[in-house]
Order: structure tokens, then C-alpha cells, then sequence
């Protein structure tokens, strides 16, 4: 007797009884008996909560989180402040033991927050249409550039160095498998070397993915690739930090066809990597070709406002061999955290997030480089993150800065081998200026 | 029940506040010092203007318009839409786990890391595979990393003839449109009279350019494939690899594996068959396993044990590559781990047996009033064909929308495209033979309406926050945003 399950061995009798069977084995008796496994499945047994509890904490406790550690690390997953009533919020249980909307008459909770979402994400990246969510950032990078060859019918992706290496990494195996021919173009400075863009770009290239911010935390001036992309009829796809569009020109603004990202810095944890948040958006002809579900407004037979999914016939319920995409499950909960993380910022909330990341960013930069120990690896203008570098090992320093309690930054060797000793800071709004001073200090003492 | 009909922008007003930040205690310099004023906004962002309670009543009253697996009966085939732990969640919001960034030194993150690689062990032992990665992070994120698997296998042999995949008619939407994302074409085979693998269409099917068939067992029928070892060697013999649709694996836990049936790859849908949460659409998750030789193509990094600590292994030659950014989703991963510790071995085959004996005990009670195209001894779902009573002028669609206004969620309905007005329902262990009674006597009820007045279905439902909506619409007058 379990008590997730309620049935009762007399319940099951009586039911066993119904069907016509002596036992339960004999629901079983299609199962060749050659596949039957008799034997335990060997994963230990059943633990009681106070078990689970206590086995548990021990894992969790065998981690070091942000809470002991001053987070300084970046690159791709980000320590912003979440609004206490987020969770209080997403987490009703209407919302999160919910399934797909399909059955619109009893979904308009999820179906309006989607709606909602939708609304909030195309105006603060100046799109005309988005999704109700992707994966992540690189697999929303990996599907736009699919969706970009598919509305092109070219063959050939670009994508810049100064692109999350992730993200990179995660397009390549999906477009290697898809034909694409995906090319890198170097950087030059920490941004993406316009020269070399424009030799690379032809008419054969579908689409051309670059950051804003990029990796480096650098905000790219977009002009020129903008003018090159176009001149060949290709797709600009922008990833993006959602929080620096508190501040930024959007996207749109500076001509993106799709805008793609990570929403993780909208209201969700950190979670080791995941479940977080894939944003998807492009210009309105290009809605058809979008995968994932879509919201759309209407009536229902009383005329009264409702909310829809939409545009089925992309999907892979209806389409099948021939749909957008193969996306069926996506980030729904983290996407409700997301709106409910925009609509409490607001307006100006979000716009105060992304000055004060900016503000205690370059103090932290300006600090770091004070004595000369520390150099800048680039001479760029800077969102949140900033790239230095030293004599020292960058393994050696984050050593030392783990023994004083603080979280330092990422260690870019690992994907740009002339970056030698050089370390990527992040600092959010969350980090005080009394952090900020330590980090200084613990560095500047470091032989 | 409140009647709420506002968008969060009609509430917004010009001045109102949500947020707390603390004052910027850093010397602020004029932002266009640092930044180029060509890269700044000069237009306001838009979005909304509420105050907390704004908020709060907003999304709270949204809720209200919801229905869960906490508030009733879900009988959705296919989706295993079984009850969401507590405890899943609690430990899941331990800081230890959600507070941890994923590229943060081995050693700070040990616990992370031997959790998932206990996982990826109880996972391997439950399926019967060798090793599993749990990078994907869904089902058909799992069938697209397991068919990138099959073509690097077929690749690494030098087999560059295998571009074909096939698929059976009764398969969910995600097989044939995984493999198309994949690179493959899709060779479709008709399933016999049991909804079951045809022998003989699958023999024609069977050729040089076959890459693998994928294959769900029990299939989305419900009903075992009695023929899967005949399949299997059929598939090998033909040099394909067999993948494996875990989407009903709750039919099978502890009674019988996919690698022991002769899969080579296969994926899970946790929030399916483990208890994680469907959130409204997501997040799931899609672990694959693997037989022994193909471990080596499994995405990097795979979690290791190297004497008495767990690294990630980046060091994965013939690996396929990253299919998501970091490692999976962990946080849903918390939970499943949770759930196989609080379900066990002994547990875990109760809930098999048990969702296949409440999926029979309903089946054998509807087929008085609903018509059962294959009445055999089913696993943990079956399909209905609509009414017993051939009925012109209602619809499985009417009796879906009239299952609301009894405050029930409809079965999957139009699914298996194989059976004409296909119900398919799977009332999972976690459901009391009262709740399944009381379904089948609305069930019940709802036939003899469709006998007496027709149009009550037709215009249902009457009871719901919304009534039908006009999905037509929808998609001919397409407003995907809110504007002024």
C-alpha cells in the first residue's frame, strides 16, 4: 500500500472481479514470459518524507549555492533578484499541475498568461510575434536557424565567435545533422570582425547569429552587420540578455528578423543549469515558420474575450513529418515565473535592474583595473560583464576567491585558447558595493 | 467563482509599483559615459504599471480559470497525468539545489553531481540500458538526441546509405517530426487490425536505407506488442537500430524493460512516468539510455565517478555533440529522484500494475455505452471510437466539451489518428476506483444525453470560465499581442 495509490487490495479485488480476472498477473499475460523481469528492479527501496528529507538535505548540504557564495559568475546564467510573490504565484497548484492548454474552456488561466507573455516579450525585444517558450536559449538559436533556411530555402548559417559558446556548440550538432553548413566568423577587440563578415556572407547564407550583448558582455554596434545581412537577403538573428533591454535599443529597432535568447535572468533560479527559459521571436511574416505554441485572441460563442492556442497546423500533433518543429512539451512554468517577473518589475523595474547591473558592473571594472594588476581584455562598450586578465592563472584566482567565500568569474581558456588567464565578471543589481570592495580586495592580494 | 476578464495591461496605471530593489550604493556615472547613446533606449519600456496586490489578485484569479491535476481527474492518454508529489517540489526548492550555477567548480557542486548520477543509474536499471544521458529536456528533445545517436552509429560504421526512419501510423506526432528534425526521411507503415506492428509492412519497409524504426510499447493503442522480439530481430537482422517511445513506460515499471525487449535507445518523459509536474505546458525532461556500444555517442559531458568524486566528462570524441545548454533540467530531475526514492522497487511496480488494472476495470464498464474497436486485456490506457450507438450528429469533440461542464479534463481525444473519433484514456494508479466510478457514470450519462438531446453536447459546455471558443478565429484574424 502506497500513498500515492490509493486502491486498496479489496478495491482491487472488486475491480479484478469487474474485468473477469483472477489476478493481477494475468493483465500481464500478453507480455511474453522470456521479457517478464523477475527479479527487483535493483534502485533500493521505498523511503518514508523524514527518510527523503534527511537523504536529500545530506545531497544538497554537499553544495555550495549562491547564499554562502557571492556570485560574481556569469556567462549564460545569472544571479538577478527575484520578486518574492514569483513563486507564491507560479506555483499554484491551477498553474503548475495544469497540463497543455489544449482544452481551451478550462485553461484560460494558462492560456492568458501565455497571451500576456507574448505581449511583454515582443515589445521589450521589438518583435511582432513570439512563442510560448523554447528550451533554452541555444536550442531557441539552433531552431531560428532552421527556421531561418527554411524561409530563405539557403543552406548556410553564420554565426560569431563572440556568440555563447554553448550556444554554438548546440546549434552545430543540430544543424550538422540537418546539412547546414555552419561557418564561425572570427572577432576582432571582443566583437565580431566586420571585414571578415562581409567576405563571408553570400547568397547562399540563410542566417547570421550574433549577441547583444555577446559573450563577453560587449554590446556590439549592430550598423554594419545589419547593412551586410540585408544587402544579401539574409535573416539577422540577435541573441539576446532580455534584463539589458531595460536600457538598450531593441532588437527590432536595429533591424533583427529573430530575436533569440535565454530567459533564465526573468525571474528564474539559477537550478544548475536548468529547466530555464528559450525565447523565440520574429517579424510577422516569418509567423508561420515558428515553432512551439503560439496564443491568439478570440471569442467564444457568447462573444466574450477567450484565448486560444493557434496556428496548430505548424505544430507536430497536426503536422506531423511536416511541422515547424519536433517541440511538444516547453518551458511553460518558467515562462509563467518570466511574465510574472515582468509584470512586477514593470516598466521601470526593469529599466532600474539593468542600470544598477551597468552601475556596479563598470564600478567593479574600474575598481579591478585601478592598480594595473588586472587588465581589460577589450576596449568595448559593456553591459554587465566584463572580461579581464593577468599573469596569474585564472584557475588560481577563482581558488583563491572560492576560499573567501566568493563565486569568481569564467575561466575563458576553456573556449577561447588565446584568451589565456582571462575571466569573465558578472555583477547583477544584486551584488553591494561592500561585495564589490572585497572582490577588489581579495584579487588585488593574490601572488 | 470571481468573475476576473482583465489583461494585466488594462489594469496597469501610469505610477504604480510592484518591485523592491535597494538603492544603488555604488557612485553612479551619467550612463552615456559608459555606454554610446546610439546603443541606448530612448523610449520607454513597455511593459505594465501594477502595484503587489495587482499582481497577486491578477494571477491568482487567472488560477482560478485553471484546472490541475490537484483540483480533478485527468484522464489524458498518453500523458500519464499522475499525482504531483509535495515532497517533490519541497525538496526541489532546497537552496543546495536551486541556488547552484552550473558552471561553478566541481567540488562546490558534489551533491549536483552524484545526484545525477544516481539518476542516470536508477534510470539505466529501469529500462535495461547501459548507460542514459538526461541533457534532453523533453520527450521529443530525448527522440531527437536518441535518432542523432542511431545516424552516428550508421555514421561511424560508414553506413551512409541509412536516411530512412520508420515510423507506425499509431505513432504520436513527435516521432515522425523528431526524425525530420534530425535529418532523416520518414517511411510510414500501417498498423494491423490490434493496432500493432503489421509483420508483413514491416518486412517491405525493411531495406538497406533503413536507419531504425521507433516504436512505443504498450502501443498508443494501449495494447502490448506481442510480436516485439520477432520486430526486433527483423529490425536488426536488416542492420536498423530499434528506438524506444518511453511515453508508456508507467504501463511497464518492474515488469518488463525495453532493453530486454531488444531496444537500443529509448527516452523517458519524466513528468509522464515520474511525477514531475506538466506546469501548464512544462518544463519535462527526456532522459535517453543507450545500450553498452553506444555509450560513447551520448551528448558531453556524462557524469562520471573517479575514485570517490563525480566529475563531468567532457572528454567524449564520438559524442554527438550538446543538444541544450549545461546539463538538462536538473531542477526537474530533483524531482523524479525523489520520487523514485519515495516509490522504490516494490513501488514503482505497484503503480505499473495498478494504472493497468484501473485503465481495464474502466474499459470493461465503457464498452457498454461507447464503441471499443480492440477488446482485449489493455495496459495502462485504451482507445474508444466514440459512441456504441452510431450517432450522426455528435461528435468525440462534443462529448470532450461535455465532460466539462461535469468538471472533468477529457480524455486525449483524435489520438491515435488509427481509430476514427479516437477517446484514449489513461486514469493513471494515483486515481480511487470512486473517482473512476463516478467518470464512468458520467460517461455514462453523457451517452444517454447524446441519445435524448444531441444539442446539449453540441453547445457544450455551459459551466466553464469560457464557453467553446472559436478557434477559426483565432487563426484568420490572428492577434498574438495586446496593443493599445
Amino acid at each position: 500500500m502506497h500513498r500515492y495509490i490509493p486502491n486498496t487490495e479489496e478495491d482491487k479485488k472488486l475491480m479484478l472481479d469487474s474485468i473477469g480476472v483472477e489476478s493481477i498477473d494475468n493483465l500481464f499475460d500478453d507480455v511474453p514470459k522470456e521479457l517478464k523481469l523477475n527479479r527487483k528492479l535493483d534502485i533500493g527501496k521505498a523511503l518514508s518524507e523524514p527518510e527523503i528529507i534527511k537523504h536529500m538535505t545530506s545531497l544538497s548540504d554537499k553544495n555550495m549555492s549562491t547564499e554562502e557564495l557571492t556570485c560574481f559568475l556569469g556567462a549564460g546564467a545569472y544571479d538577478h533578484y527575484i520578486p518574492s510573490i514569483v513563486r507564491h504565484l507560479a506555483m499554484r497548484s491551477e498553474f503548475y499541475t495544469s497540463y497543455t492548454p489544449y482544452q481551451a474552456e478550462i485553461s484560460q488561466g494558462t492560456l492568458q498568461v501565455i497571451f500576456e507573455y507574448q505581449t511583454m516579450l515582443c515589445n521589450i525585444t521589438g518583435m511582432d510575434v513570439t512563442n510560448a517558450s523554447m528550451y533554452d536559449g541555444p536550442t531557441a538559436t539552433a531552431e531560428a536557424s532552421i527556421m531561418a533556411c527554411d524561409s530563405t530555402r539557403r543552406k548556410s548559417i553564420i554565426v560569431s565567435k563572440t556568440v555563447h559558446p554553448e550556444v554554438r556548440k548546440v546549434m552545430a550538432t543540430y544543424l550538422k545533422f540537418r546539412d547546414i553548413e555552419l561557418k564561425e566568423v572570427d572577432m576582432i577587440d571582443g566583437v565580431t570582425d566586420i571585414e571578415k563578415l562581409r567576405a563571408m556572407v553570400d547568397k547562399t547564407t540563410a542566417g547570421v547569429v550574433v549577441g547583444y550583448p555577446n559573450f563577453f558582455g560587449i554590446i556590439e554596434d549592430m550598423t554594419e552587420v545589419e547593412k551586410i545581412v540585408h544587402e544579401n537577403k539574409a535573416n539577422l538573428i540577435m541573441y539576446t540578455d532580455p534584463i539589458s533591454l531595460g536600457i538598450l535599443k531593441t532588437p527590432g529597432e536595429l533591424g533583427a528578423d529573430i530575436v533569440v535568447g535565454e530567459g533564465q535572468s526573468l525571474g528564474n533560479k539559477l537550478s544548475f543549469g536548468g529547466p530555464y527559459l528559450g525565447f523565440l521571436a520574429a517579424k510577422s511574416k516569418l509567423v508561420r515558420k515558428l515553432p512551439g505554441r503560439i496564443v491568439g485572441q478570440t471569442e467564444d460563442v457568447d462573444g466574450k474575450r477567450a484565448f486560444v492556442l493557434t496556428l496548430q497546423a505548424r505544430e507536430q500533433h497536426i503536422r506531423r513529418y511536416k511541422a515547424t518543429s519536433n517541440i511538444c512539451s516547453n518551458q511553460g512554468l518558467n515562462m509563467v515565473m518570466a511574465a510574472i517577473y515582468m509584470t512586477t518589475m514593470g516598466k521601470n523595474g526593469l529599466k532600474e535592474v539593468a542600470m544598477q547591473s551597468t552601475q556596479k558592473a563598470h564600478y567593479a571594472y574600474n575598481e579591478l583595473i585601478k592598480s594595473g594588476k588586472y587588465k581589460p581584455l577589450f576596449n568595448k562598450p559593456f553591459f554587465k560583464e566584463f572580461a579581464v586578465t593577468s599573469d596569474i592563472e585564472a584557475a588560481k584566482i577563482n581558488s583563491e576567491l572560492l576560499q573567501n567565500g566568493i563565486l569568481g568569474g569564467y575561466e575563458l581558456s576553456k573556449d577561447y585558447s588565446e584568451l589565456n588567464n582571462g575571466l569573465l565578471f558578472c555583477v547583477t543589481e544584486k551584488r553591494t558595493k561592500n561585495e564589490i570592495d572585497e572582490l577588489a580586495r581579495v584579487m588585488e592580494v593574490i601572488a | 467563482m470571481r468573475k476576473y476578464d482583465e489583461l494585466i495591461f488594462e489594469v496597469s496605471r501610469e505610477g504604480r509599483r510592484a518591485y523592491s530593489l535597494p538603492q544603488n550604493d555604488v557612485n553612479e556615472i551619467p550612463l552615456e559615459d559608459i555606454i554610446p547613446s546610439e546603443f541606448l533606449s530612448d523610449k520607454e519600456v513597455e511593459l505594465p504599471e501594477v502595484s503587489e496586490v495587482d499582481v497577486v489578485r491578477h494571477f491568482t484569479n487567472l488560477s482560478n480559470k485553471n484546472y490541475g491535476v490537484d483540483t480533478g481527474f485527468y484522464p489524458l492518454g498518453s500523458c500519464t497525468m499522475k499525482y504531483n508529489p509535495k515532497i517533490n517540489e519541497d525538496m526541489a526548492a532546497l537552496s543546495g539545489f536551486t541556488d547552484i550555477h552550473p558552471y561553478q567548480s566541481e567540488e562546490t557542486v558534489q551533491g549536483a553531481l552524484e545526484l545525477m548520477y544516481n539518476l542516470d543509474k536508477q534510470l539505466s536499471e529501469i529500462s535495461g540500458m547501459a548507460r542514459s544521458t538526461i541533457q534532453p529536456a523533453a520527450g521529443a528533445h530525448g527522440e531527437l538526441t536518441g535518432l542523432m545517436i542511431i545516424k552516428a552509429y550508421h555514421d561511424s560504421r560508414g553506413d551512409k546509405k541509412r536516411t530512412k526512419i520508420i515510423v507506425p501510423d499509431s505513432a504520436h506526432g513527435t516521432n515522425p517530426s523528431s526524425a525530420q528534425v534530425a535529418g532523416f526521411d520518414v517511411v510510414e507503415i500501417k498498423s494491423d487490425k490490434y493496432g500493432a506492428v503489421d509483420i508483413e509492412s514491416l518486412k517491405a519497409a525493411l531495406n538497406d536505407e533503413i536507419a531504425g524504426l521507433m516504436l512505443t510499447n504498450p502501443s498508443t493503442l494501449g495494447l502490448f506488442e506481442k510480436n516485439i522480439k520477432l520486430i526486433a530481430d527483423l529490425v536488426h537482422e536488416a542492420g536498423g537500430l530499434l528506438y524506444y517511445d518511453g511515453a508508456n513506460m508507467n504501463a511497464i515499471l518492474g515488469i518488463t524493460r525495453p532493453g530486454d525487449m531488444g531496444f537500443d535507445v529509448m527516452h523517458y518523459n519524466i513528468h509522464k512516468t515520474f511525477s514531475t509536474p506538466h506546469g501548464g505546458g512544462g518544463p519535462g525532461s527526456g532522459p535517453v539510455g543507450v545500450r553498452e556500444d553506444l555509450v560513447k555517442f551520448l551528448p558531453a559531458p556524462v557524469i562520471e565517478k573517479k575514485e570517490d568524486k563525480f566529475i563531468l566528462d567532457y572528454n567524449r570524441p564520438e559524442s554527438i555533440g550538446k543538444i541544450k545548454g549545461f546539463y538538462g533540467n536538473f531542477n526537474v530531475m530533483v524531482k523524479a529522484y525523489t520520487y523514485i526514492l519515495s516509490m522504490g522497487a516494490e513501488g514503482l511496480k505497484e503503480a505499473s500494475e495498478t494504472a493497468v488494472l484501473n485503465a481495464n476495470y474502466m474499459m470493461n464498464k465503457l464498452k457498454d455505452h461507447y464503441y471499443l474497436p480492440i477488446d482485449q486485456i489493455c495496459k495502462h490506457e485504451f482507445v474508444l471510437g466514440g459512441l456504441k450507438e452510431t450517432n450522426l450528429e455528435v461528435a468525440t469533440l462534443d462529448i470532450a466539451k461535455r465532460l466539462l461542464d461535469y468538471g472533468y479534463h477529457p480524455p486525449t481525444v483524435y489520438f491515435p489518428l488509427i481509430v476514427e473519433g479516437a477517446i484514449m484514456i489513461e486514469p493513471t494508479e494515483t486515481e480511487s476506483k470512486e473517482t473512476l466510478d463516478g467518470f464512468i457514470d458520467t460517461m455514462t450519462q453523457i451517452a444517454k444525453e447524446a441519445d435524448s438531446d444531441p444539442n446539449l453536447l453540441k453547445n457544450a459546455p455551459y459551466n466553464t470560465p469560457v464557453r467553446r471558443v472559436d478557434e477559426g478565429k483565432a487563426a484568420r484574424e490572428l492577434v498574438l499581442k495586446w496593443s493599445k
